[in-house]
């Protein structure tokens, strides 16, 4: 099947609320600003830092991530602002 | 004080800051407020080598940036009051994110110790970190500590102390690449503020840059507005060319920069001995998160936390109150003695303060119990836990994952209390959700307000009690999330906001005496700042309840029924051995010495305490005595005890009617009277309103004024369910009455002690005012639609309420599900704007 390339590039460009559990990935951009993009930062999401979802909270939202040694938690809403790349 | 040496805590949260401040300063500590703002500021004492030190708790931070409340605080500090010596909290499992606030420190010029805190949990996890090297990197001191097991506590005593007579090093611990030009032309238009503030202008510099609006106050503060202006211009101006030119956000670069050299010092500094699989935590949470047994295990902890502290801590104020009682008995020893009709102002008050105080320290026990087992959910790490699971719900309605405990000690089910709950609210990090959980909390069941249910449903609902009780209870949580939901949308509006990314601490097992120490602190911040306040306002509700008196005509009429009382009792007296007893001048002490008496039975407990009583009374006044109890074989003495009994139902009744006409003649009573003309379209005439009035004080009086008002005749000896029942009945009240007071009621403002605790918990008295204005008008309006409609259109009590109740939960679907599909829609937005973004 053919597709154009600006196809290839919007299903290659996903954000941390597109994660499957157990799915390694890293973290390419933040888009976020001001305080949410401070407490990103403050907690070790950063680019290039390799994270992993865990698991959703039993409703769905918040997730929960593996960021180096620590456990992260955060809605979806924020998670949509963090853009990821396969690991 | 000279020679005294002040440190400053710093730490990020979960490093067990806390632990290790504990294990400093002992149980020398004291907690106050931050000026201006509600977060606590903890500080202790310690003396080493015969130095006096103060340490100071800052609140748990990432970093020193000014996005949130505590970081500010926490800042501020650091910035004026320059504290001698800085210990930074490090929790050596997470060294590379915790050092990135030491690197800050550093920078701002502070004499830094680094706590390498909670060394055991490092170790489990097979971390081996060099220390030695790692001080020599960092140039400052490292130590290892565990904070909890009081491991390096005197190590670092020592440090502090070295530390603080060691000049303070020029460092400059990250190096910014191509930023360190632009960092260095303006820390040098920075000079005057560095000397002022005695901050090192490349800090100043580094924070202009970031945007920093504190930091730009602080130039402002130092320098002439027109000179700051330029300076701060052209810093805006050179952080603009360095973003174009490097396509890089100038704050992004300089935390990317620090991360770089933390990078570099922990490589090789911690070495990963092989990665021992799964940690304890992350196999604990496949269990206690599971999907579906994660609701489960949540039922059974608030279950349990419901029953230890609510249900068992109530029972246990049944062997409490004697106490309190016997204390009360004391205090009305020493005040002076009461009249005949009248007792002096002294005492009437001296009792209603003991009495509202006494109220208050009843529930001490359950609140021990409440605060060490939130201390123990919050130090194992499943508070975190309870607001992950809980957040989805909640945020809909504008609270937060961690207001699901302040709502549950409200009371959930069958009652709680307003006080712990609104007390728990601290802990919620989004300070809009915060104020929002402050204000749900008082709709929730508190456990005052059940007799008065118990009353009205005695009386109007036999055949439906149990279902209005599973409307009232349940309707409650339905009320709390609507009212939050509106008013997050409207006065909460402008109120910060945080975002709901946190870490999810690893479980530790609590300390005893960590949560001792928690338990024991609230509760006396409970017993100072409630306590004092509510004896303010008892005070002044005491005023309006006795005056302005009664009439001089009435007092007449009384006095003399008291007069003729006392004659008759005389008369039969007149002729017995115990005439003398009843002469003039006796007559009051005799009546206080009967009633005295008779307390002093009920209070004394057991045979032997009742033998020492009957010891006492005789000893003190044999005649009197012989009256109270008559001897074997007394003649007189026996009709001598009937005369003074009849003498003694004459008088409570003289006092009972007097305090009745004094209720409807005080200042309250003419207030609700005047408040008849808007409270009748819920029904309710003056009695009501005096009753509801003055259940502010405390919940638990309204049905104790209920009973005084509803008083009839003494010898007609009905419950006050029958009496209030007849009463309204007879004028006209229907179960539909019963329907608007209970709703009224359920929306009522919260008691005394839980708008001082608002006041306390905001901060403000404005928004006191707004916890008891709003919850009335609301009240007033639901129940006057109710009742008015109701009228209007006959519908019965138990329909009226059914309809309410239904209508109500349909509210909070609709709500529940409109915010749901909103939030879906912002997300898609977000994540559309990410991927069409670069």
């Amino acid at each position: 099947m053919i597709m154009r390339n600006s196809e290839v590039i919007s299903i290659s460009l996903r954000s941390l609320n597109d994660v499957s559990p157990g799915t390694p990935v890293s973290i390419r951009k933040l888009h976020a600003t001001g305080a949410v993009r401070q407490r990103l930062l403050d907690l070790g999401l950063m680019p290039n830092v390799p994270v992993t979802v865990v698991r959703a909270a039993p409703l769905n939202d918040p997730i929960e991530l593996r960021v180096d040694a620590s456990a992260i938690t955060l809605r979806r809403q924020e998670a949509a602002t963090v853009e990821v790349d396969e690991a | 004080m000279a020679g005294s040496i002040q440190v400053a805590l710093a730490g990020q949260q979960n490093a067990g800051k806390s632990t290790l401040f504990n294990a400093l300063t002992g149980a020398r500590q004291h907690v106050a407020n931050y000026p201006g703002v509600t977060v606590d500021k903890k500080y202790g004492h310690y003396s080493f080598n015969g130095t006096a030190v103060v340490a100071v708790d800052l609140p748990g931070t990432y970093s020193l940036t000014s996005f949130s409340l505590e970081e500010r605080v926490a800042r501020d500090f650091l910035v004026r009051e320059r504290p001698d010596v800085a210990v930074n909290v490090v929790d050596a499992a997470n060294l590379r994110r915790s050092l990135h606030l030491t690197l800050q420190l550093l920078e701002m010029g502070l004499k830094t110790v680094v706590a390498l805190n909670m060394m055991d949990v490092a170790k489990g996890r097979g971390l081996d970190i060099d220390i030695a090297t790692l001080s020599a990197r960092l140039s400052v001191p490292v130590i290892a500590t565990v904070g909890s097991r009081g491991v390096g506590r005197e190590e670092l005593k020592q440090l502090i102390h070295d530390r603080s007579r060691r000049p303070q090093q020029a460092l400059k611990p990250v190096n910014y690449g191509e930023l360190e030009p632009i960092v260095a032309d303006v820390a040098l238009s920075l000079g005057e503020v560095a000397l002022a503030t005695s901050l090192p202008s490349r800090w100043l510099a580094l924070k202009i840059l970031e945007g920093d609006q504190q930091a730009e106050l602080l130039v402002r503060e130092h320098m002439s507005a027109d000179k700051a202006q330029t300076v701060l211009e052209a810093a805006r101006e050179m952080a603009a060319t360095f973003e174009a030119a490097n396509e890089c956000d100038v704050c992004d670069h300089i935390i990317t920069a620090r991360d770089a050299q933390i990078r570099a010092i922990v490589d090789g500094c911690v070495k990963a001995s092989a990665t021992k699989g799964e940690t304890l935590t992350s196999r604990v949470d496949r269990v206690l998160l599971n999907r579906l047994a994660a609701p489960f295990f949540l039922v059974l902890t608030v279950y349990l936390i419901y029953q230890v502290s609510i249900v068992w801590g109530y029972e246990l104020t049944n062997y409490t109150w004697p106490y309190l009682a016997k204390t009360r008995e004391l205090i009305a020893g020493l005040l002076p003695n009461a009249g005949f009709l009248e007792d002096p102002y002294t005492r009437s008050m001296g009792l209603w303060l003991v009495d509202s105080a006494n109220t208050l320290l009843n529930y001490v026990p359950i609140f021990l119990i409440l605060f060490a087992l939130i201390a123990i959910l919050e130090d194992s790490g499943y508070m975190a836990r309870i607001a992950f699971i809980l957040d989805k719900i909640l945020h809909r309605f504008g609270l937060h994952g961690q207001s699901t405990l302040p709502l549950i000690l409200g009371g959930v089910f069958a009652g709680g209390c307003a006080v712990p709950g609104i007390m728990a609210t601290k802990g919620i990090p989004d300070n809009r959700a915060r104020m929002a959980t402050i204000f749900a909390v008082p709709f929730m069941n508190c456990l005052a307000k059940v007799p008065l249910y118990t009353l009205l449903l005695g009386i109007f609902f036999v055949e439906d009690k149990s279902l209005m009780m599973f409307y009232i209870s349940t309707m409650t949580i339905i009320f709390a999330l609507l009212v939050s939901k509106l008013l997050t949308k409207t006065v909460l509006r402008g109120q910060e906001t945080s975002p709901f990314v946190m870490e999810m601490p690893t479980y530790h097992l609590p300390t005893v005496s960590g949560v001792l120490r928690r338990s024991f602190e609230r509760t006396w911040i409970y017993i100072k700042k409630v306590g004092t306040i509510v004896i303010a306002v008892a005070v002044v509700v005491f005023t309006l309840l006795q005056f302005p008196g009664l009439p001089e005509e009435r007092m007449a009429y009384y006095e003399s029924q008291a007069i003729t009382a006392v004659e008759k009792f005389q008369k039969a007296m007149n002729g017995t051995s115990y005439a003398a007893v009843a002469e003039d001048e006796n007559i009051v002490p005799l009546v206080n010495f009967y009633s005295n008496y008779k307390r002093a039975k009920l209070n004394a407990g057991g045979a032997a305490g009742s033998k020492r009583v009957a010891e006492t009374f005789q000893a003190e006044n044999p005649a009197f005595y012989a009256l109270v109890k008559p001897p074997r074989g007394d003649k007189d003495a026996k009709k001598g005890r009937r005369a003074l009994r009849s003498l003694i139902r004459t008088r409570m009744t003289l006092r009972r009617d007097m305090k009745e006409e004094r209720i409807t003649n005080s200042f309250l009573g003419v207030v609700g009277r005047s408040m008849e003309p808007v409270t009748q379209f819920a029904g309710f005439d003056w009695k009501i309103n005096v009753a509801l009035l003055s259940s502010f004080a405390a919940r638990e009086s309204s049905v104790a004024t209920l009973g005084v008002l509803f008083q009839q005749d003494d010898d007609q000896n009905s419950s006050l369910e029958d009496r209030m029942g007849s009463e309204t009945r007879s004028g006209g009240a229907t179960a539909l009455l019963a329907v608007s007071m209970i709703l009224f009621f359920a929306l009522y403002p919260p008691c005394l002690a839980t708008t001082v605790m608002v006041k306390v918990q905001t901060g403000s008295y404005m928004w006191m005012l707004f916890s008891i204005l709003f919850p009335t008008v609301l009240g007033l309006t639901v129940s006057s639609l109710v009742y008015s409609i109701g009228v209007a259109t006959g519908v019965s009590g138990i329909q009226m309420m059914t309809i309410v109740y239904f209508s109500a939960l349909a509210l909070l679907i609709i709500v529940g599900l409109m915010s749901d599909r909103r939030s879906a829609l912002r997300l898609r937005r977000m994540t559309t704007e990410v991927s069409g973004g670069s």
